[in-house]
């Protein structure tokens, strides 16, 4: 178990921070070589005002026509997206690995909200899985592998939570935790979790032709 | 609110040869070379990363009037794309005849590329570059609906979209002139004048079934006093089906000679009328593919002229329009050019009664005609006009009987609407409403 | 440049006409035209009865019409419009109209010493061309773009040549329709689309861009395919000075514009856009409009880029008489300009008009328009500024520039030595 422990700890950690960063750069930078190979007008019509514009309003709740028409779906996405990525970083546990590791240390959750924050992530998920049975235009379009990114992003916000209780033998989800944080970092260049770095440039890109080009909303 | 109840007709196979013929030529070979040399030629960046980001969470459904009127998840945006791009890259072309049938009817018959969508997904995903890359595919297959692709091929042949042969044009023009010089006699449409000020430009449509809307258009030159021409050959289209199509390179030829006759005319800008796919692809599509970033010569919609023709005080209403109107905001010079703000100053200065309909401006619901969806022709007209009962409400649920939609593919797709839907409405331009407001000084008339 | 050495260059000022004043005379005057030699202006008017004629100089020619558009002078200072009576169109030289008539007459184009004039022409919904007053033995479905030599033995027309009913969408491609005609006889080989064409200087031959079903651009030459198919075309010309035959056109092919010369690549490079290719008066240069990349525009003179791009437009190409300069108009941020070897005269205009070169090619000069206002710019350097002016033309010894222009309703012809701009 200890050796198990070890390894996740330590090389598969550092394995997953090569293959999260060197996947993600090796993401964007093929896909900017290729776009200023073949659809180099793209980059000509990029604008900072409306690329930040269009950010602005697709990254604040209920900003967008179509936020306003979906609220629950808002309010769950939002919650969602926040929980997901403060979680993690503000957590005391995580901070405190990063000071053994490296003596960095920041502000931290407190406990008990953490706790409730991971429930959202996972709340969230459970109403993503359901929206995903219970919606035909979301049913149709759903294949196996969105089940499987559900999964791998619910997957460490669970065992930490199971984890931190210690409901279950508390070692084995230790190791199962760091896991699955590790699987999810590893997926994100390469599955449609990617849309966590693209985000910002599809939009952009859509916000500087709306407002660059054709004068008109994209919200 | 509720629409007139209309029996929709049940569902039944719409045979189009065009189509037909098209797959029946097919063979899997052919389909995934040609599909094969567009994703390494022609698709690069976007489309993977387009594909890549899509979280497929049905947030563009409700952005589609297909959806919203039949409500089930195939006519969904992204339902769309799943049955056509995402297919076609899973099995990397290996795909049969009868699915690129399919994708054909979907991309040219299911989706009017007006970027409601686009809009509407969280990420800026431009849904509508998707659906004509399918038709670009499609084209690449040679299976496309028979009407549009005869209107592609007129466009090739004669540099417009109807037929026209080069005498009909400057007749029909000449004959314009003379049935307005009763009214005006000092009108002219003045053909290849050099160094004008304003190069006009039409669609095909208008010499060929509304040449009234050329009548009218010489007249509010007059009255403005306007220095204006209108070219004797090709190049007086602006519209353009091959982007439609999928035919790039015949649109890039259409453009060019359009773009060509009013640098050669020497004119400072293009004033195109009302027509909306014309505008987008003289403004942010064909012009592109040629390698000008914006067009070369400014290109300004009737509906701008005419709001600064107004500011400038160039020309004056002598009378308001008394009944209620709606407005009909259409994609490409809304979403595509963010004209609403100019053309509410226009219904206001023109109209006493404006009602909103809604959702409006960059929301409006389509009309379900453009994109080339109304030029496939008969067949299809049903299945159009029953995939846009949420248009109907719209409008019904204005109460007036006035719509004014400042675009020719706008026009056909309400026109069917409203007469199908039983509505008791009729259509305007706003060049009609012009012709009925507008002041024509004293000097001028006959 | 033969015939402007037969030309007055010697008074100074000469006032030709009054156009102002014809409102007078008639119920409406169109805009004016001047003819080459600047000795006449002219345009259509129209009488109080409603019939049209041309007023030259201030005085209507004879026969009136019941319609007339299209007002032109050739080369060889003749007057020609398009003019209708009793339903039926023709041309009309300095008032005399032919006497053939048609159902329609339109697109006047003349040789380069102006001797031959011909025009399209429809009769009973059938197309051609007549020349000099004689139609075309075979007339066509319809007529596309048409050409003459520089001599005006021969014309060639892209020609529709097979009927095609609505809706023949496989007939169209599959088929074809399309073809050429020289001389009213048809190129036996049919095509889809027959687009720009070009006769080499001889007359000998005539290149025309067509396409082949919806996908295969490429150039046929008297009726034979060059062997390679681009992805598109664009029109060719013939390489001047040279017994061999050799068309050159831009061809595209993957996503990428270059030249090509009997179908064989002739630069290295490749381009966004390229077109408007043209060859030095001795066929030794080759330049092109070339869009290096998305959105920028220049000029390609055997392959090699000048060093400023300009952002919206490049036009007018042309060609010094040595061959050895080179100009072209451009457009730049919203302004226009004169480029001349790649660099800007530093004035910006609201419109330029094509640049003319003096006979040995030191001088460069051109109808300019700023603020409503026209003028000469010769080397940069404006003349004043007139109502209306046309283009310049320079004398045989290049010290003299004709300048035909309109001050005060008047019509003024003037010899300008280089030295006054």
């Amino acid at each position: 178990m200890q050796g198990i422990y070890e390894f996740v700890r330590g090389p598969l950690l550092w394995v997953t921070f090569v293959v999260f960063i060197g996947g993600s750069l090796y993401r964007l930078i093929s896909m900017y070589y290729l776009a200023r190979k073949k659809e180099a007008f793209i980059f000509s019509y990029l604008s900072l005002k409306y690329s930040l514009r269009s950010i602005l309003h697709w990254i604040i709740p209920f900003a967008s026509a179509n936020m306003r028409q979906r609220p629950i779906m808002t309010v769950m996405s939002f919650l969602f997206h926040i929980c997901l990525l403060v979680t993690p970083i503000f957590l005391l546990s995580h901070i405190i690995l990063w000071d053994e590791s490296w003596n960095l240390s920041w502000w931290a959750l407190p406990d008990w909200i953490a706790d409730i924050m991971a429930l959202v992530v996972i709340g969230a998920c459970i109403f993503f899985f359901f929206r995903r049975q219970i919606l035909p235009e979301v049913k149709y379009v759903t294949s196996t592998a969105d089940y499987v990114i559900l999964a791998i992003t619910a997957a460490p916000f669970i065992t930490g939570f199971l984890a931190y209780h210690q409901w279950i033998e508390y070692r084995t989800m230790l190791i199962l935790h760091i896991l699955s944080g590790e699987t999810m970092l590893m997926a994100i260049p390469f599955t449609r979790l990617v849309h966590m770095f693209y985000f910002w440039f599809t939009r952009a890109y859509m916000g500087s032709e709306f407002g660059g080009v054709r004068h008109a909303r994209d919200w | 609110m509720a629409v007139p109840a209309t029996k929709l007709k049940e569902k039944k196979e719409i045979i189009d040869v065009g189509l037909e013929e098209g797959a029946a030529r097919l063979t899997y070979e052919k389909i995934e070379q040609v599909i094969n040399r567009v994703i390494t030629g022609e698709m690069a960046a976007r489309m993977k990363v387009y594909v890549d980001t899509c979280i497929h969470c049905g947030m563009c459904s409700t952005a589609c009037h297909y959806y919203l009127s039949h409500g089930t998840p195939e006519w969904a945006p992204v339902g769309k794309v799943k049955q056509t791009m995402w297919e076609i890259l899973e099995k990397k072309g290996k795909v049969s005849p009868e699915f690129i049938k399919r994708a054909s009817i979907i991309a040219s018959t299911e989706c009017n590329v007006c970027r409601r969508c686009s809009m509407y997904c969280p990420y800026g995903i431009d849904i509508a570059y998707i659906m004509a890359t399918v038709r670009r595919i499609c084209h690449l297959l040679g299976v496309t609906p028979q009407y549009i692709q005869d209107t592609a091929h007129s466009h090739s042949a004669t540099m417009n979209q109807m037929w026209v042969k080069e005498d009909e044009w400057i007749d029909t023009l000449q004959w314009q002139e003379g049935e307005a010089q009763a009214e005006l006699p000092s009108l002219r449409i003045a053909l290849d004048k050099e160094g004008a000020d304003i190069m006009y430009s039409v669609i095909g449509p208008e010499p060929k079934f509304r040449a009234q809307l050329i009548y009218q258009a010489a007249i509010l030159m007059t009255a403005a006093g306007v220095d204006w021409t209108m070219p004797a050959g090709p190049g007086w289209d602006n519209s353009d089906m091959a982007m439609f199509t999928g035919d790039f390179e015949i649109m890039g030829r259409v453009k060019r000679t359009h773009f060509e006759a009013a640098a050669n005319l020497r004119v400072k800008k293009i004033v195109m009328g009302e027509c909306g796919h014309a505008f987008r692809s003289v403004y942010d599509v064909g012009n592109r593919w040629l390698g000008w970033k914006m067009p070369p010569i400014p290109v300004i919609h009737a509906t701008q002229f005419y709001y600064e023709l107004l500011k400038e005080g160039k020309i004056k209403i002598a009378r308001k329009l008394k009944e209620p109107v709606t407005l009909h905001d259409p994609c490409n010079i809304v979403r595509g050019r963010g004209l609403h703000e100019m053309m509410r100053y226009l219904v206001n200065a023109t109209c006493e009664n404006f009602v909103e309909m809604y959702p409006n401006r960059e929301q409006n619901h389509c009309c379900c005609a453009g994109g080339g969806v109304i030029n496939c022709g008969p067949p299809w007209k049903t299945k159009r006009v029953e995939s846009n009962s949420i248009k109907a409400e719209q409008l019904a649920a204005t109460g007036v009987h006035i719509c004014i939609a400042p675009c020719h593919n706008c026009h056909g797709g309400l026109d069917d609407i409203i007469n199908t839907y039983k509505l008791n409405m009729h259509t305007m331009f706003f060049i009609d409403v012009l012709m009925k407001t507008m002041e024509i000084p004293d000097s001028l008339k006959a | 440049m033969s015939e402007s050495k037969k030309w007055d260059w010697d008074t100074s000022e000469e006032l030709i006409a009054t156009p102002s004043e014809w409102k007078t005379k008639f119920a409406r005057v169109q805009e004016p035209y001047v003819g080459p030699d600047g000795k006449k202006v002219a345009a259509i008017v129209r009488n109080e009865d409603g019939t049209y004629t041309a007023c030259v100089n201030g005085e209507a020619w004879e026969n009136t019409y019941d319609n007339m558009w299209n007002l032109k002078f050739g080369p060889d200072g003749r007057l020609t419009a398009i003019v209708s009576e009793a339903g039926e169109w023709t041309l009309a030289v300095d008032g005399v109209p032919w006497e053939n008539k048609f159902a329609y007459v339109w697109d006047t184009k003349f040789n380069e010493d102006g001797q031959t004039i011909a025009v399209k022409i429809q009769q009973d919904t059938r197309y051609g061309v007549a020349v000099n007053d004689q139609p075309w033995e075979n007339s066509f479905e319809h007529i596309g773009k048409y050409v003459m030599t520089p001599d005006g033995q021969h014309v060639a027309a892209a020609v529709q040549a097979v009927p095609l009913r609505e809706a023949e969408v496989f007939k169209f491609k599959d088929e074809g329709t399309w073809t050429v005609a020289v001389d009213g006889n048809a190129w036996e080989k049919i095509f889809t689309n027959v687009w720009g064409l070009d006769c080499s200087p001889d007359g000998k031959h005539v290149a025309a861009e067509v396409r082949m079903g919806l996908y295969d651009y490429t150039i046929a030459m008297d009726g034979e395919m060059w062997p390679e198919k681009f992805n598109c075309v664009w029109e060719p010309v013939f390489r001047p000075k040279t017994s061999e035959a050799l068309a050159t056109a831009p061809v595209r092919a993957a996503g990428k514009w270059t030249l090509a010369v009997n179908g064989k690549p002739v630069w290295d490079s490749k381009f966004v856009q390229c077109w408007h290719q043209t060859y030095s008066p001795d066929g030794r240069k080759l330049a092109a409009i070339v869009a290096p990349s998305f959105g920028q525009w220049t000029v390609a003179i055997d392959g090699k880029l000048w060093a400023t791009t300009f952002n919206e437009l490049v036009q007018d190409l042309t060609f010094s008489p040595d061959g050895k300069r080179l100009a072209a108009i451009a457009k730049d941020d919203g302004h226009w300009k004169m480029v001349v070897d790649g660099t800007p005269w530093p004035a910006m205009y609201d419109m330029v008009w094509p640049p003319v070169f003096s006979p040995d090619g030191s001088k460069v000069a051109s109808k300019v328009e700023k603020g409503g206002k026209y003028t000469i710019a010769l080397n940069g350097k404006p003349w004043r500024e007139c109502e209306a002016i046309w283009n310049p033309v320079f004398s045989p010894d290049g010290k003299k520039v004709l300048v035909r222009s309109i001050e005060d309703g008047k019509y003024y012809r003037r010899i300008v030595p280089v030295s006054e701009f």
